[in-house]
């Protein structure tokens, strides 16, 4: 066993495998005495030359399986056929974050694990100088070889992984990495590692997870959120044919861990179903039944032209500067509450053992972020984290859904009570009725122009959601808060942003591009009516907004603003899209950009409105700065139009609203997804500026929404305020 | 019990008759590739076959199946169409979470055998019912058009879209 400190709690720890080769991994410092079973191993070399590396984080579709394990790869010098690829366990004592969120894993993980294929490399050579007696620099590799090219002798790493596994193990910051020059897997289109199984349909996802004796469980919660199970005619659902249990699970009072609800377990997902059918119950409603999406709606109405009173940020002299500036333009702009609906329905499979020596909780768990999920089940089961095995299962769908856990504590709770393996299936209907809410939100904007057309005062009084203190303020609930460094914050001299929080009992949560995924509409398009107060072309006057190309912030922070990416990804799409072209009537050009999640991006579109109001979108152009590699150009294309396919139909039709505290949609009939036949083609374009390389899942969203906004409003002349798009506005 | 013919072959299923097919091939028989999405009809991820024609096995009772020839994606390479489609799907990289590819595949299937060069609006009708959450709808229309030899405008043999990395 070799260790060499990778940070200050994780060391880079390797050793030799059972059977002969090598393993190479990071793991806590104190768990050097353990073998590669316990630890993060992240490459291992088998005598045969098989090579596995390990994917640490939860795949839900952003191709992180295979972009992760490329970068092992490309420094470790073998073909990217050679390779297996295996899921981790959900462990971040060993792998540290394993979280399919915040677009992270690109921007986290780069360096390191280029660092450990590196050392690997690294130790397989200095075996092969042994083993050869030859200068180490005479040396070079490929295809898991290790080669001298004077003598014609060359070893597989496979050969040489039980020397290399006794050599001490390289300081990982002096790792000679490779020219990015020369990679021959980073960079490179590469098909997802489980396209195969994709495509025959082999058992893959989470819902496809199977134990023996295993029965189907269906859980039953209030519509109301907060609501709880006054009674329920149990013995009618155990009556029908196939339900071999009916039980009512209390809950702990909150819906992020474990709501009051009804289990059904039965031998199919059919027999739950008929089950289900006959289940009454009396429900004893929360406090979230007085609440209604008009109550909100009217509540934020009343707030226009007032200040809030939870400060975000404020520069320069607001009052001062809307008084002196000579054109002055105040607008509301609002986006709905949205569920994620992702594919697959939320599901897990559990198996809890009860012995003479403690509990045992075992789950195979579609999710974006195990460790919330066993943090219930340790509180609620009275387990030890140590006791509770997740194995992280390939996700149909995430977009942020899944870093909430409540169905893991379900699948947990559920399967302890009933004294059987299960399997917890959402449907559809619980899916969205019993989803987390994309906060709705409301902007009270106001700006002035000076007499050249510079924005010299901004106000935005953001109405939001969250635990209310009844006079206005409060805390911003998940995902529900503003951040002070929102555009154009800092690029206005006299600036004011301040909040609402108005009470809400639904759960929220973090949907792709969390909170940007408003805020890029409600910018975008409040600018782009300045543009035309100002009477300046919409890419001239975000140019002028912007200013010089310079970074506004402090250097090596997640919220500072990088003006010449943002100027170079705007001044890409305008080239894209062919901006300023003279369109036939009732069509038109939008543009937007937005900065999150450290990736700058800008999109162009191109609408045609019929005399009806329809709107089609012709085409897309995306320019996008995620720095200076790409490292999987084919899930990076993908990521990207799938977001920007995602922005356009969630503008297009979704919404979610309340009515005494109950979400009124259920099905992707109610809340509708983009289809094959909406689709419009969308052009991408990488701006590749000398940056560390960042996420790609979320950044490429919200200046979608603006782009279709400000398009038609150059096809039309009518602004949109206010999401989803009402075509009825749009009549000719 | 009721006799179906799944993959080309008999199969006894102990199932009531009403039960849909889809939860039939989950539950009882252990073929899972056909997955579950809404329960309605509305989103296509269990589409399957039924003497070659694309259905939705959550909206169909498997009393009313008799004897019906059953494919599911796990049948779908037993034909060269179906092992065409499976690989221009992996080679273009079409999945991003993957989930509701097979009902994809199976649709696609379907509109291949009855129209084997289709158009952009044959697609399009073919398509319609299939929902993907992810929008890899580009690349499934790419694929479709590779299998059909057709080259799909603004796509390279790579799967990519015309506009690559600059610099």
């Amino acid at each position: 066993m070799n260790a060499v400190n990778v940070s200050r709690r994780q060391m880079l720890l390797g050793g030799a495998l059972a059977g002969g080769g090598l393993w190479l991994g990071v793991g806590p410092a104190e768990a050097q005495s353990a073998g590669p079973a316990m630890l993060g191993v992240f490459v291992k070399i088998a005598p045969d030359n098989s090579i596995t590396i390990v994917s640490q984080n939860p795949e839900i579709g952003q191709g992180i399986k295979t972009s992760i394990p490329m970068l092992i790869a490309e420094e470790l010098d073998v073909d990217w056929r050679q390779v297996s690829i295996e899921q981790a366990l959900a462990n971040q004592k060993i792998y540290g974050r394993q979280v399919a969120g915040g677009s992270m894993a690109t921007t986290l993980l780069y360096d390191s694990m280029r660092r450990t294929g590196g050392a690997a490399r690294a130790m397989l050579m200095q075996a092969a100088a042994g083993r050869m007696a030859v200068p180490l620099g005479e040396l070079s590799t490929g295809g898991a070889m290790v080669r001298h090219a004077a003598s014609g002798k060359s070893l597989s790493y496979g050969a040489l992984a039980g020397d290399a596994a006794k050599l001490p193990i390289p300081d990982l910051a002096a790792v000679v990495l490779k020219d990015p020059k020369t990679f021959k897997i980073v960079g490179k289109p590469m098909p997802g590692v489980d396209n195969q199984k994709v495509v025959t349909g082999a058992p893959l996802f989470g819902l496809d997870a199977s134990v023996p004796g295993m029965k189907i469980a269906m859980f039953v919660k209030c519509p109301t959120f907060g609501g709880t199970v006054g009674s329920a005619n149990l013995a009618a659902v155990k009556a029908i044919k196939g339900v071999r249990d009916a039980f009512i699970v209390p809950g702990n009072g909150d819906d992020y861990e474990l709501a009051s609800g009804v289990a059904i377990i039965a031998d199919t997902t059919w027999a739950a179903m008929k089950g289900r059918e006959a289940l009454k119950i009396e429900w004893v409603l929360g406090d979230g039944a007085a609440q209604s999406t008009n109550g909100f709606a009217a509540a934020a109405a009343k707030l226009k032209g007032s200040r809030g009173p939870v400060e975000i940020f404020a520069e320069g002299d607001h009052v001062a500067g809307m008084a002196g500036a000579k054109k002055r333009l105040a607008a509301s702009y609002h986006y709905p509450f949205i569920v994620h609906a992702p594919m697959e329905p939320m599901n897990c499979t559990a198996r809890v053992d009860v012995g003479p020596n403690g509990t045992r909780v075992e789950l195979w768990a579609p999710t974006q972020n195990p460790e919330p999920g066993r943090a219930s089940i340790v509180k609620l089961l009275g387990v030890t984290p140590e006791d509770v095995t997740i194995h992280m299962m390939r996700c149909g769908g995430g977009f942020g859904r899944r870093l909430t856990t409540e169905y893991m504590t379900e699948a947990a709770w559920i399967a302890r009570e009933a004294k059987v393996p299960v399997k917890l299936i959402w449907t559809r209907e619980d899916d969205i009725t019993r989803g987390n809410l994309r906060p709705a939100g409301w902007h009270h904007l106001e700006a002035g122009l000076d007499a050249d057309g510079k924005v010299v005062a901004w106000t935005n009084h953001f109405v939001s959601f969250g635990k209310s203190d009844g006079a206005g303020g409060g805390k911003f609930g998940r995902a529900a808060s503003i951040d002070a460094t929102q555009f154009p914050a800092r690029f206005v001299p006299n600036f004011r942003c301040d909040a609402t929080v108005l009470d809400l009992a639904a759960p929220t949560n973090f949907l792709r591009a969390p909170a940007n995924n408003g805020f890029g509409f409600v910018m975008q398009s409040f600018i782009d009516e300045l543009s035309m107060l100002a009477g300046q072309d919409p890419v001239a006057f975000r140019r002028a907004l912007l200013g010089e190309a310079r970074l506004v912030g402090p250097a090596d922070n997640r919220d500072s603003y990088d003006a010449g990416r943002a100027l170079a990804v705007l001044d890409k799409a305008a080239a894209m899209s062919g901006w300023g072209r003279k369109l036939p009537k009732r069509e038109g050009l939008g543009i937007a950009f937005h900065f999150s999640h450290l990736g700058y991006f800008a999109t162009a579109m191109e609408v045609a409105v019929a005399d009806a109001g329809d709107v089609t979108v012709k085409k897309v152009w995306v320019a996008g700065d995620v720095g200076r590699q790409i490292v999987n150009p084919s899930g990076a294309m993908n990521q990207v139009q799938g977001s920007v396919i995602d922005a356009i139909g969630s503008a297009m039709g979704q919404q979610v609203t309340l009515v005494s505290g109950a979400i009124q949609q259920s099905n992707y009939d109610s809340f509708p997804v983009m289809r094959m036949p909406d689709t419009p083609p969308i052009e991408v374009a990488f701006v590749l500026s000398d940056q560390p390389p960042t996420g790609l899942g979320e950044p490429a969203y919200p200046a979608t929404p603006p782009a279709l906004a400000n398009a038609i409003f150059a096809a039309t002349g009518v602004r949109l305020r206010s999401l989803p798009i009402d075509t009825a506005l749009l009549k000719a | 019990m009721v006799q179906m013919n799944i993959n080309g072959k008999a199969v006894t299923v102990a199932a009531d008759g009403d039960m849909p097919l889809l939860w039939a091939l989950r539950d009882v028989i252990g073929l899972v590739g056909t997955k579950f999405g809404c329960g309605a009809g509305l989103c296509g991820a269990c589409t399957v076959h039924l003497d070659g024609a694309p259905v939705r096995a959550c909206q169909t009772p498997v009393g009313d199946i008799g004897t019906a020839k059953i494919t599911t994606i796990e049948g779908l390479s037993a034909t060269d169409l179906g092992r065409k489609l499976q690989a221009a799907w992996a080679q273009l990289d079409v999945p991003q979470c993957g989930y509701c590819q097979g009902g994809q595949l199976m649709a696609a299937a379907a509109l291949l055998t009855d129209t084997p060069k289709p158009s952009d609006d044959d697609i399009d009708a073919a398509m319609a019912g299939n929902i993907c959450r992810c929008g890899t709808y580009t690349r499934i229309r790419a694929a479709i058009k590779q299998v059909s030899g057709q080259s799909a405008a603004g796509q390279s043999a790579s799967g990519h879209s015309a506009s690559g990395v600059s610099a």
